[in-house]
């Protein structure tokens, strides 16, 4: 085969190959990718039934009902609104009434059906998410002390 | 006293990386022997002086120094030793300062190691890793400075972060690092190259066994990674898909590449201006993911303080070595002479089309793992970009790569024969097709699984077969055949290895499907059923350790209601810092492992408990242990002793010449 020839099978080669890369990249980009709301935010947007969606906010004080052993309900809320939150499975370590979490799954009419809930992960951290639209809302109380901590989502 | 000494080493050694990477570099451009020859003593000491430096800091931690900010924030007289120590890269100061040391340990190691090297491409590979010391050095000295005092030294410490607590952190991050940071030395050789023109099969034979241990390290890192966040995290998840592991994974991928393709210009003389490349981007991609995980862009476990100061600094450093390199890329790649010619069906053909679907599965990740920064950036929508979505891009595009694995290896450089490599692995392929279907027929289920899983068996079996066929023959005794084994080529076996490895780590991976989790809430002495195994909480007592208190979960594992192992998980809290932990009981049966994690305690002694059974899941932290043994295997080869080049060939340099190629 000559130079050019084996040129030309190597560029249509890699051509092939991105090809497939950007097919299944823009494929997956279809149900592969979550978008974050907060409460207020899903208010306004009136989103279909089984839309996918991590939530995040304050988990309203008083709100948690663990109808049984692993079932639990509880409310995220901020001050533009809230969202009954339902979930099957353990709670992070760190989920406490009053405190920021991230919430993902299935949105079920006025409810969501989370599989997946994200929890501070000490004094400092927050999901970023979280954090900035908490600053938006004017409701962020920060203890200035940030340097040298870090978190970990758990789910 | 000694910390000032540390902190005056420091500066010292960024004076010295500013001389390395200037005189040197004259030096070569001028081939004024004296210049160059003040390259190799300056990266020893530039090592030292660093290693002083880190030394003082260890030492700060040790003593429990608390008038330094950094060791007041991260660490606690109570905390036990290892922790005091491996805290020292625990933290943003630290861990960057253990950046610049590997930087500078691999320039060290160049400059002792490297001896047959000609003395401009040293004296030039050194100027550059000097440079990138340099821009490091300036950023752990000016924005992130681990010597820093408090004025009134506080009597207790912060703590470190008790998800950190954990023997993980003294192997993970160091491991890491030395992967990561290694491509450094692999980008110098690249710019050292394209500076001084001489780009040929020589040069990928100097630069092949640092290629080598940086891969190795990082396979290492990688593994250990996934295992520490395995048992740490809770959940028995492996691999996130997070922006952070992602990071490591792309130089990985890049890196792996660079191997294979460097192996065709070090035979054949050919893809020059690709490995070139490649070596940039490897550590292109190591800085990227330096950028996202210190510049505070990301919130995760590595992401610690969060200063915009710091993202504007490493940005402008990844934009200058980047920008820098690719420039000179630019102006240096058309004048290359193309080498060796093959057809598309030879070793060369199947190297061209792993480093094809690697890079291109690369920048899948890239895509996945940028796209959200981007997106946000631009229309302030967040989204994030999870496992379904790189399941799906990185996934398909990996298979190929599995496939063509064993036929590469079997096909002859220059021009192969693809029938007769096809026919060499109908072993390999049959052992393939009835693992697969045996597994189907036991297991049942999703159809994926036992597929992936002969494809992971056909891929075992396929490395060892080019080894096998050159070993063993009919009527040959098993002391030749023994005597051949050894004979061979280390890299040989290496490569096997390598490869079997990765087919490992798929079966481990493809098995998780077959897993099974319960989420139950357990009384004592009650028998909780979890895949072939049950399991018995016997009593919960609580515990006091060093610097916190836990709950343990004593538990029993039966098996045909005989124990067979005992597995303790617990709940600890750290009083410095007010935080609970969960650490999961973890028991290796066979391959698989039971996995045990307990949550709260309700009155009357019942505990909620989340269980796993995860078959044959050991395989693929086995399988990343293989890949490395692989990659050491071929480092052991004679050929590629770091010392041994200049006797192994007869080099014949190519200026790079003003006329365009071809």
């Amino acid at each position: 085969m000559t130079r050019k020839g084996r040129r030309l099978t190597l560029i249509s080669c890699a051509l092939a190959v991105v090809a497939i890369a950007v097919g299944l990249g823009l494929y997956a980009m279809r149900d592969g990718v979550v978008f974050f709301v907060t409460p207020g935010e899903l208010a306004a947007k009136n989103l279909p039934p089984n839309t996918r969606l991590r939530i995040g906010g304050l988990v309203k004080p008083g709100s948690v009902n663990r109808t049984d052993g692993r079932n639990v309900d509880f409310v995220i809320a901020d001050t533009l609104g809230e969202v009954k939150v339902s979930y099957t499975g353990l709670l992070p370590d760190l989920f406490r009434e009053g405190q920021g979490v991230v919430a993902e799954g299935l949105l079920a009419g006025a409810q969501f059906k989370a599989d997946s809930v994200l929890a501070k992960h000490d004094e400092n951290y927050m999901p970023r998410e979280l954090a900035d639209s908490l600053k938006k809302q004017g409701v962020w109380q920060h203890n200035g002390e940030a340097a040298g901590t870090s978190g970990a989502p758990a789910k | 006293m000694i910390v000032e000494i540390g902190h005056y080493a420091l500066v010292l050694a960024l004076a010295l990386a500013i001389v390395q990477g200037v005189l040197p570099l004259v030096g070569a451009l001028r081939h004024d022997g004296p210049l160059m020859a003040m390259a190799r003593p300056a990266a020893v000491l530039q090592f030292l002086l660093i290693g002083l430096s880190f030394a003082a800091l260890t030492y700060a931690y040790v003593v429990s120094d608390f008038s330094l900010v950094n060791v007041f924030e991260n660490s606690h007289s109570a905390k036990p030793m290892i922790y005091k120590i491996s805290g020292v890269w625990g933290n943003h100061e630290g861990s960057m300062l253990l950046w610049v040391l590997i930087l500078a340990l691999f320039g060290a190691m160049v400059a002792i190691f490297a001896r047959s090297m000609p003395e401009d491409l040293r004296a030039l590979v050194l100027a550059v890793q000097s440079w990138i010391a340099a821009a490091f050095l300036l950023f752990v000295l000016f924005t992130s400075n681990p010597f820093a005092r408090i004025a009134v030294p506080p009597l207790e410490g912060r703590d470190l972060n008790p998800l950190l607590q954990d023997p993980g952190l003294a192997i993970h991050p160091p491991l890491l690092y030395v992967g990561y940071v290694g491509f450094s030395i692999t980008f110098s050789f690249a710019a050292a190259a394209l500076i001084s023109g001489r780009i040929d099969s020589a040069w990928a034979r100097y630069v092949r066994p640092w290629t080598l241990i940086a891969w190795i390290f990082l396979t290492l890192g990688i593994a250990m990674g996934s295992y520490w966040a395995y048992y740490t995290l809770g959940w028995g998840g492996f691999w996130f898909w997070d922006p952070v592991e992602n990071a490591s994974l792309m130089p990985w991928l890049a890196g792996t590449a660079l191997l294979h393709s460097a192996a065709v210009m070090e035979k054949r003389d050919a893809l020059k201006i690709w490995t070139i490349f490649l070596a940039i981007l490897a550590f292109s991609l190591s800085l990227l993911g330096t950028f996202l995980v210190r510049s505070g862009v990301l919130t995760s476990v590595h992401a610690f303080a969060t200063d915009p100061q710091r993202g504007v600094f490493i940005l402008i450093i990844l934009i200058a070595f980047i920008g820098g390199s690719l420039a000179l890329f630019a102006l240096r790649a058309s004048a290359l002479k193309p080498g060796g010619i093959f057809a598309p069906v030879s070793r060369e053909g199947a190297l061209v089309l792993n480093n094809l679907l690697l890079t291109t599965s690369c920048a899948t990740v890239f895509v996945g793992t940028l796209y959200p920064l981007a997106l946000e950036a631009v229309t302030g929508e967040k989204i994030s970009v999870g496992a379904p979505f790189f399941n799906l891009t990185f996934g398909p595009l990996f298979i190929p790569i599995v496939l063509a694995m064993p036929i590469g290896q079997m096909l002859a450089w220059k021009r192969g024969d693809l029938l007769g490599a096809a026919q060499r692995l109908t072993l390999a392929a049959a052992i393939g097709g009835v693992g697969a279907l045996a597994l189907y027929a036991m297991r049942g289920g999703s159809v994926v699984a036992p597929l992936l899983c002969g494809l992971a068996l056909y891929c075992i079996v396929g490395a060892f077969v080019e080894v096998a066929s050159r070993i063993a023959g009919r009527g040959v005794p098993a002391s030749v055949m023994f005597a051949r084994a050894r004979g061979l080529p280390r890299s040989s076996w290496g490569t096997a290895f390598a490869h079997a490895g990765v087919g490992l780590t798929l079966f481990g991976l493809a098995a998780t499907q077959w897993g099974v989790e319960r989420i139950v809430t357990a009384k004592v002495g009650e028998p909780i059923e979890v895949g072939p195994y049950q399991v018995v909480i016997r009593s919960i007592e609580p515990r006091t350790g060093s610097n916190y208190r836990e709950w343990v979960a004593h538990s029993s594992v039966l098996s045909g209601g005989r124990e067979v192992a005992q597995i303790n998980p617990s709940r600890r809290n750290f009083a410095a810092r007010q935080t609970m932990r969960t650490e999961a009981g973890i028991v290796t049966l066979g391959l698989g492992q039971i996995y045990m994690n307990m949550a709260d305690q309700h009155d009357g002694g019942a505990v909620d408990v989340r269980l796993y059974w995860k078959p044959y899941v050991a395989l693929i932290w086995i399988g990343g242990l293989v890949m490395s043994l692989g990659g050491l295997l071929s480092l052991a080869d004679r050929r590629l002793r770091i010392g041994i080049a200049k006797r192994a060939k007869v080099r014949t340099p190519v200026r790079a010449s003003p006329q365009p190629a071809e």
